[in-house]
C-alpha cells in the first residue's frame, strides 16, 4: 500500500484542509499504517453479507413540509465572524 | 459519596436547599479543579439563579422535577443555549449556543443544575482527552494518568464529586472506557433512545448521548429522564424499553470467548473472573458464548466513524460561525485555511481517512466492507441474545496509561476501544462498572454489561444486585 504526496495533497483538497508540508508527511505514513491494519478486514467472509448503513433498522420519518421559524435570529447571528448588517460576509466568489 | 436521588428528595422535602449544594459544589469545583481540569467552563452565574428559581418553587409550594437541585455536568459537545460550546476545538472556541439540545431541556425540566461544560477529545475523537485544543484531563484516582476518553472530563468531575452526574457520549466507547479508568458508572444507552438533538455530530450511526454517576440507581434515574421520543431527531425511536420482571436467578450472562485475548492485562482478568463468580453466587446462569466477527469491529469501526466524521465536519468552513481565517485571499483558501488552522492533528487525520475511504477507487474497498462487518457483527449480537439476557466483558484491556504513552501512535490509542466498539456498531445499549477492587497504582477497571436493544431495564437492576453484594 503506496500513499504518494500526490495522494494525501489530493485527499486534502477533497477534504479542503490546508496541510503543511509536515503535516503531509507524518498523516502519509499514519494514514498508510492504519490502511495496513484494515486489511484485517480482508480475512472476513462478506461475500454474501449486505451492508448495513445504521445498527437499528433505519425507517423515513415523514412530516409535514411546514416552515417553523427559529425564535432566536439574533443568536444565531451574533455567531458569524464576519458580517454588515444581517448579512455573512464572504471573500469574493467571482472573480 | 452523594446520590443524585438522595439529594433530590431532600431539596423537594425542604431539607436542603438547592442553594446550598450548588454553592457546595462550586467551592469543590474551587477547590479541586485547578489540579483535575475537568471542566472547560463553570457556569456559576446560571447555576446559582436555577438553584434560587429552585429554591423559590419549593418556597411557594409549586412542584420540582425528578432532579432538584442536583448539580450535572455536561460533555463540552452538548448545546445549553446562551452558554458556549467548543467540542474542545480551536474552531468553535467562541461558540455560544443558540439553542438548547433536548437532553439539556430535559435536566432542566426536572430542575436539575448545569453547573459547567466538561473537557474532552477534541470533536470526541480520542481515549484520552489529550486531544483536547485547550488542556488536559488527570485522572482523579491517580493524577499521573489519563482518565480515558472522549468524555474525559465528565468521567473525572463524577469521580472527584464535582458533580453527581455528569453526560457524556459514546461513539465507540467515549462513555464506558473513562468511566472504567476514573471508576465510575457510565451508560450507553441503545442506538435512538436518546436524542441527539444538539449534540455536535461526530458518527450520526454511532453516537448516543448517556450518562456518568456514581451508583446504579442515579443511573436509571437519569436515563429515564434524558430518553424518548424526540421529532427534532430523525434516528430517534419510539420503541419502548422492554419491561421485565428482573430475577437473577433467570438471568443467562454470556461470557463470550473471544475476549480473553493476548492484550488482556492479568489483573482484569482476575477481577473479571471474580465478577463471574459473584454473579454465579447470586443465582445466575452463566453461558459461554461466541461473537466471531468481535475481532474486526475495531477497524470497520474506523473506517465508518470517520467516513462519516469527514461528512459531518464539512460543515465547519468558517462562514456562519466559528473560526474564520484572516490569512485568506479567496473563498477557496477560507475554508482550507480556516479547516487546517482550526481542527487539531486528531481531528484532521480522521477527516483524511475518512475522506480516503470515501473517494472515488476506494469506497468499495473500505467503506461498503466495513458496512458489510457492521452487519456480521449485528448477526453475531443477534444470534447471542437468542441465548442470553446480558453479555459481560471487561470494558477495557488494560487500566488507564500515563500522559503521552499512546498519544504518538494512533493504532494503539485505538485499541482501548477494542471491547467497547462492538455495541455501538450493533446499536444495543451497555454499562460499565466499577470494579471492586484497584491496581498497585490506585487505578479502577470496568466490567461491560451488554444487554439487548431497549432493554436497558435488564441492566439497572443487576447493577444495584452487584453494587449491594
Amino acid at each position: 500500500m503506496e500513499i504518494t504526496k500526490k495522494d494525501i495533497e489530493h485527499i486534502a483538497e477533497l477534504a479542503k484542509l490546508e496541510l503543511t508540508d509536515k503535516e503531509k508527511e507524518i498523516y502519509g505514513s499514519q494514514l498508510k499504517d492504519i490502511l495496513v491494519w484494515m486489511k484485517e478486514l480482508n480475512k472476513a467472509d462478506i461475500s454474501k453479507t449486505e451492508p448495513a448503513s445504521c445498527s437499528l433498522g433505519a425507517e423515513n420519518v415523514l412530516r409535514d413540509d411546514i416552515v417553523e421559524k427559529f425564535p432566536d435570529t439574533a443568536a444565531l447571528l451574533n455567531n458569524v465572524p464576519e458580517k454588515e448588517f444581517d448579512f455573512i460576509k464572504v471573500e469574493k466568489v467571482i472573480d | 459519596m452523594n446520590k443524585a436521588i438522595l439529594i433530590a428528595k431532600k431539596v423537594k422535602s425542604g431539607e436542603l436547599k438547592a442553594a446550598d449544594i450548588i454553592k457546595e459544589y462550586l467551592e469543590r469545583i474551587k477547590e479541586k479543579d485547578e489540579k483535575i481540569n475537568a471542566f472547560l467552563e463553570v457556569f456559576t452565574d446560571s447555576a446559582l439563579k436555577k438553584a434560587a428559581e429552585i429554591d423559590l418553587k419549593i418556597k411557594q409550594g409549586k412542584p420540582v422535577g425528578k432532579l432538584a437541585g442536583v448539580p450535572v455536568a455536561i460533555k463540552d459537545n452538548m448545546l445549553y443555549k446562551n452558554h458556549k460550546m467548543s467540542c474542545a476545538s480551536k474552531i468553535l472556541e467562541h461558540y455560544v449556543s443558540p439553542y438548547s439540545a433536548t437532553v439539556v431541556e430535559k435536566l432542566l425540566n426536572e430542575d436539575a443544575v448545569i453547573i459547567g461544560r466538561t473537557n474532552m477529545d477534541e470533536f470526541a475523537m480520542g481515549s484520552s482527552t489529550e486531544n483536547s485544543s485547550f488542556k488536559n484531563t488527570k485522572n482523579p484516582l491517580n493524577e499521573n494518568y489519563v482518565p480515558g476518553g472522549s468524555s474525559g472530563g465528565s468521567a473525572a468531575a463524577v469521580a472527584a464529586d464535582m458533580a453527581l452526574i455528569s453526560l457524556g457520549s459514546d461513539t465507540g466507547g467515549s462513555i464506558r472506557q473513562p468511566a472504567a479508568f476514573c471508576g465510575v458508572y457510565g451508560l450507553k444507552p441503545t442506538y435512538g433512545s436518546v436524542s441527539r438533538y444538539g449534540l455536535a455530530a461526530f458518527a450520526s450511526s454511532l453516537d448516543q448521548i448517556g450518562c456518568f454517576t456514581n451508583n446504579p440507581e442515579d443511573m436509571e434515574l437519569v436515563f429515564s429522564v434524558i430518553s424518548g421520543h424526540d421529532k427534532r431527531d430523525s434516528t430517534s425511536s419510539r420503541l419502548r424499553q422492554t419491561k421485565k420482571e428482573f430475577d437473577i436467578k433467570t438471568v443467562k450472562i454470556g461470557i463470550p470467548k473471544e475476549h480473553f485475548m493476548d492484550g488482556l492485562k492479568p489483573e482484569i482478568k482476575k477481577e473479571f473472573l471474580s465478577t463471574v463468580q459473584t454473579l454465579k453466587n447470586l443465582g445466575a446462569n452463566i453461558i459461554n458464548i461466541s461473537l466471531p466477527n468481535a475481532r474486526y469491529a475495531l477497524p470497520a469501526y474506523y473506517i465508518i466513524s470517520s467516513s462519516e466524521a469527514s461528512a459531518n465536519l464539512g460543515r465547519y468552513d468558517g462562514m456562519r460561525y466559528g473560526l474564520n481565517s484572516k490569512n485568506a485571499d479567496s473563498l477557496a483558501s477560507s475554508y482550507k485555511l480556516t479547516r487546517g488552522e482550526g481542527f487539531g492533528p486528531e481531528v484532521k487525520r480522521r477527516i483524511m481517512l475518512g475522506t480516503y475511504s470515501l473517494s472515488a477507487g476506494y469506497y468499495d474497498a473500505y467503506y461498503i466492507k466495513a458496512q458489510k462487518i457492521r452487519t456480521l457483527i449485528k448477526k453475531d449480537f443477534k444470534k447471542a441474545f437468542k441465548e442470553v439476557d446480558i453479555i459481560l466483558t471487561p470494558t477495557t484491556p488494560t487500566n488507564a496509561f500515563k500522559f503521552g504513552e499512546k498519544s504518538k501512535d494512533p493504532i494503539s490509542m485505538y485499541l482501548s476501544d477494542i471491547f467497547t466498539i462492538p455495541a455501538n456498531l450493533a446499536g444495543v445499549c451497555a454499562v460499565s462498572a466499577p470494579s471492586k477492587n484497584t491496581d498497585e497504582n490506585g487505578l479502577s477497571a470496568g466490567m461491560q454489561f451488554i444487554s439487548n436493544h431497549f432493554n436497558e431495564n435488564a441492566l439497572f437492576p443487576l447493577m444495584g444486585l452487584l453494587n449491594n453484594d
